[in-house]
């Protein structure tokens, strides 16, 4: 047995020997004759594997079992949860070598390690578990991918571009559809091969069309697995992943509107109005179900405020209903889960505890990861298991025509469509999104579930065309994004700068629009949200959280998470680790003077000794008390009461505390020479109540008051300017003279490393405002 | 309505279509509402702005009004502020969110791009001096929130504070630099059409 365990090769890491050993137990279990099946049909084995320990028993005198297995009743969990084991194995030991994970995307491993495991299970016992039934794989390993999906879906990007996305998935997925249905029977006509025992020309044209629907839809789940790690820019990824989501409801229709036609032999024009009329039912009743749920949940949420713990359960619970209601009516479970999460997160959200936002935040993430390395192992073991069809004219020709159809439809859409579209598609765009056009385990299953006679040979040939994306698209994708130079997404952390103007560029465009005369996207968006403003989130969201507007909202998520941070980083006791990243006025001046090559450390400054240091930790902690009674009014407390966020009161202020310092002291450069700078930060305790640390400012003759409008002309943004006449929270000395002459006070940014791992965006507003 | 007419452009037009970018159609269409707004007028003036009954939700619309008179939008040199302006000026404003057209040169992006960030530098520097300070700063972010009644200024003067620390703290300040100006300050106006039933008041 153990020399079985020799072809698993990833012997060469050290480290991993423990997971090593934890593999050789699970392929150890596993052949030991004790597999069973996860479905009830394959019971028949128990029962002859149930008879060794039994036959032991029975021979001995019947004494007191001290030690006996019974395997039978724990079986179906033992199973999952050894399953799942070792996919999270896998995807740990994948992780561990950074070298193979860089080069091959994960879902291509995860496929070739369930190629492995099925390979042994089958030299092992001759036969492998049907491990991807569709029961299994619709009901449980794919609505927590797509929830995750859904519950964090950029709004705002997602429906900007909804008239592209809807072209792409229904038009697309038709053109596709029909495409490689009828050409692939216009091949089986015409394809003699007299080497394979199947007669292709038997194939009607209903099952090529059926296949053709089937294969031709682009999945979310590979698209989310090899997309996420290549970081593109938002508008492609949007593009790619809006389209895998919705293309859903076509794919559902078109799969029973063909079974449907097959089953009853003729097709009538009647029949083909009826499915374009089921279709719509399809997908905007998969919505309604979802945003019904949607609604729900969050009319629930606005009662949870003593029961935080159970918050979580709710999200989960109404999302996965309005998936099965969905999947009940044959409506589209996808668009009903997406709807779902969509409609409901921004009510939610104002409702919950942080620690229940924080839950199911990485419940979610947690599930579809799990449930992706699940789906690709699987697909590598039912692979195996599968009896396979092979006729090379099929297979080579459905691999070709998907690929011309994907091409010629985004191609041809793509032309349309930037009639309508202000920001065109270019044409690296239109290859990207192409080549994006994965096919997943949902075109696999759908296949597991036909009750065609071809079905083997269909099977065989979707499994190729997935084996095709995955591994040949999916592994060269991200060179060719290299290569092309594609945009990339920027990982900047959206500031509040870009949340005030992304505000105000709305209610311009809105007045421009207005002004105009005309009814546009901005003046109906408007009207959505204060109709949203006015009646639902008055319904929907307990207590003061109602009227908060966005920006408050944004605003003291973002102070939430700085406070968390700064905590995390060590907090105020690292005074000298803020240094480095001081940004000085010094960086104003490169562009006027000097390029601007300063790097952050350069600017590195330890000009506080230690005891200095120690006296301003002392001031902090003896002030701390002084002003929190000052500190309330920012405090988001004052809003909402909860007893559960008692904690973070503290960090906020200790924050805010951090920052009057940032103000306080303040390095200023003494000029044009080089990068050094110089500061003269001393304490001079006793003034007011407070003491404060002030600072000799530069002169106002120096060069390091700077006209700021200099800085319009010559850069592309926006800059600003500090006055003098300071806040009751700025103490800072050295007056200007008039406002011409305003000093910029360069400050210590925030400590710590700013580790954003935010995938989510925070647009709450349903239609953004 | 006052009398449209219906002859073919006038050379006015193919003037401002050069000057502005606006297709001849853009022209008529604008022109149109422009004759709506102005009663008949050769000029406009704030009051004709005030009459606009959707414009009253805006919280900028003091903002958007001024800005049509800030002569510095109608060209780089001009100064001060106007108390009408004819249809020409009209135009030069609106032509700020004409969108881009797809082949452009990097540098005719660039500056598209300035033209754009300095039509909302003039709009948050309401006293025209060139220099937006925390005070403007300060009344922008009020008038943001100044729909949602309840909250009063200390937050919107702590989220103005902190906005402004965040542009010190940025390397080389560059504020909006990540933002995409070009793409998103747009409107169609291809598809602009005076609704018959849109009327002032």
């Amino acid at each position: 047995m153990f020399s079985r365990m020799a072809p698993r090769g990833r012997s060469g890491l050290g480290r991993s020997l423990a997971e090593l050993g934890l593999l050789l137990l699970a392929i150890l279990v596993l052949l030991d004759g004790t597999v069973l099946s996860l479905e009830a049909a394959t019971s028949s084995e128990i029962d002859t594997h149930e008879g060794k320990p039994g036959t032991h028993k029975n021979t001995s005198k019947k004494s007191f079992p001290v030690l006996g297995i019974k395997y039978d009743d724990v079986s179906v969990p033992f199973e999952i949860s050894l399953w799942v084991l070792l996919a999270s194995l896998m995807k740990l030991g994948f992780h561990l070598i950074p070298r193979l994970s860089n080069v091959v995307p994960e879902s291509c491993l995860l496929i070739s390690v369930g190629l492995l495991v099925g390979g042994i299970l089958k030299l092992a016992r001759d036969e492998v578990p049907p491990v991807l039934s569709d029961r299994i794989f619709f009901l449980c390993l794919l609505p927590p991918i797509i929830l995750d999906a859904g519950y964090f879906l950029p709004i705002r990007p997602f429906v900007e571009n909804i008239g592209t996305i809807l072209m792409f998935a229904v038009v697309g997925t038709l053109w596709n559809a029909f495409f490689v249905g009828g050409l692939i029977y216009a091949v089986c006509q015409i394809a003699q091969d007299k080497y394979s025992e199947i007669d292709l020309s038997n194939i009607g044209i209903l099952p090529c069309l059926l296949f053709g629907s089937i294969i031709s839809a682009v999945d979310p789940v590979a698209v989310l697995a090899v997309f996420e790690e290549i970081h593109i820019n938002e508008l492609l990824h949007i593009l790619v992943f809006g389209e895998s989501l919705l293309n859903d409801a076509v794919t559902v229709v078109l799969y029973h509107l063909f079974e449907e036609f097959m089953e009853s032999g003729s097709v009538s024009a009647v029949d083909a109005i009826l499915g374009l009329v089921s279709f719509l039912i399809v997908a905007l009743g998969g919505v309604l179900v979802g945003a019904f749920y949607g609604i729900l949940a969050a009319f629930t949420s606005r009662f949870t405020s003593h029961t935080r713990v159970i918050e979580p359960l709710f999200v989960f619970l109404y999302s996965y209903m309005a998936y099965l209601s969905a999947e009940v009516f044959h409506l589209s479970g996808i668009m009903s889960l997406i709807a779902c999460g969509a409609v409901m997160r921004p009510y939610v959200e104002a409702n919950i505890s942080h620690k229940s936002h924080t839950t199911i935040k990485y419940f979610l993430k947690m599930w579809s990861s799990v449930s992706e390395t699940l789906i690709f192992i699987f697909l590598g073991v039912a692979t195996v298991e599968g009896e396979h069809h092979w006729n090379w004219v099929f297979l080579t020709s459905t691999v070709v025509l998907c690929l011309v159809a994907r091409v010629i439809g985004v191609v041809g859409l793509t032309y349309i469509i930037n009639k309508f579209r202000i920001v065109k598609l270019t044409t690296k765009d239109q290859f990207i999104i192409a080549y994006g056009g994965l096919r997943g385990a949902i075109a696999f299953s759908l296949g597991f579930i036909l009750h065609s006679e071809h079905k083997k040979i269909f099977l065989t040939a979707i499994i190729t065309v997935i084996f095709f994306t995955v591994f040949v698209q999916g592994m060269t994708i991200k060179p060719l994004v290299e290569l092309l130079a594609v945009k990339k997404k920027h990982e900047a952390k959206r500031s509040i700068n870009e949340e005030i103007h992304t505000r105000f560029l709305d209610h311009l465009l809105t007045g421009i629009e207005d002004i105009c005369g005309h009814y546009g996207h901005h003046h109906w968006k408007n009207k959505l949200n204060r109709f949203n403003k006015k009646y639902v989130k008055k319904i929907l969201i307990a207590g003061d959280r109602s009227k908060e507007p966005q920006l408050i909202a944004f605003y003291h998520k973002l102070e939430m998470k700085n406070a968390i941070q700064m905590v995390e980083s060590g907090g105020g006791s690292k005074l000298n680790s803020t240094f480095p990243s001081t940004v000085s006025m010094q960086n104003i001046q490169p562009k006027i003077h000097s390029p601007p090559s300063a790097r952050p450390s350069e600017r590195a400054l330890p000009q506080l000794t230690k005891g200095r240091e120690e006296e301003i930790r002392q001031i902090l902690r003896t002030n701390l008390q002084k002003t929190r009674q000052r500190l309330q009014s920012y405090n988001r407390h004052t809003l909402v009461v909860d007893p559960d966020e008692e904690g973070f009161d503290d960090l906020i202020l200790k924050k805010r505390r951090m920052m009057e310092l940032d103000w306080k002291v303040c390095k200023t450069s003494s000029h044009k020479s080089s990068n050094a700078i110089y500061s003269q930060a001393y304490v001079k305790p006793g003034a007011e109540n407070v003491p404060t640390i002030k600072i000799d400012l530069a002169s106002p003759q120096s060069p390091d008051s700077v006209r700021l409008l200099d800085e319009v002309v010559q850069d592309q943004g926006l800059t600003m300017s500090l006055p003098s006449s300071s806040s009751r929270a700025y103490k800072t000395s050295g007056k200007d003279d008039g406002r011409d002459q305003q000093k910029l006070l360069r400050c210590l940014s925030d400590p710590g490393p700013d580790v954003d791992d935010d995938e989510d965006y925070d647009d709450d507003e349903p239609v953004p405002t | 309505m006052g009398a449209l007419k219906s002859t073919p452009a006038p050379i006015e037009h193919h003037d401002l279509s050069e000057k502005t970018g606006f297709s001849l159609r853009q022209i008529r269409v604008l022109h149109k509402r422009f004759k709506q707004l102005s009663d008949g007028d050769d000029v406009l003036r704030r009051e004709d702005f005030l009459g606009i009954s959707s414009l009253k939700y805006n919280p900028i619309r003091k903002e958007i009004i001024e800005a049509f008179f800030n002569r510095r939008n109608f060209s780089p040199s001009c100064e001060g502020r106007a108390n009408e302006i004819d249809f020409e000026e009209f135009l030069v404003v609106m032509s700020h969110f004409k969108p881009p057209c797809s082949k452009m040169t990097d540098e005719q992006r660039k500056n598209i791009r300035r033209e754009k960030l300095k039509f909302i530098f003039n709009m948050h520097d309401s006293d025209g001096d060139g220099l937006i300070t925390l005070e403007d700063y300060r009344h922008l972010v009020e008038e943001l929130l100044s729909r949602s009644g309840a909250l009063g200024k200390e937050t919107s003067r702590a989220i103005a504070d902190a906005a402004m620390f965040e542009v010190a703290r940025t390397v080389g300040h560059r504020l909006l630099s990540n933002f995409d100006i070009e793409s998103r300050m747009n409107i169609r106006f291809l598809k602009t059409d005076v609704i018959p039933g849109c009327r002032l008041g």
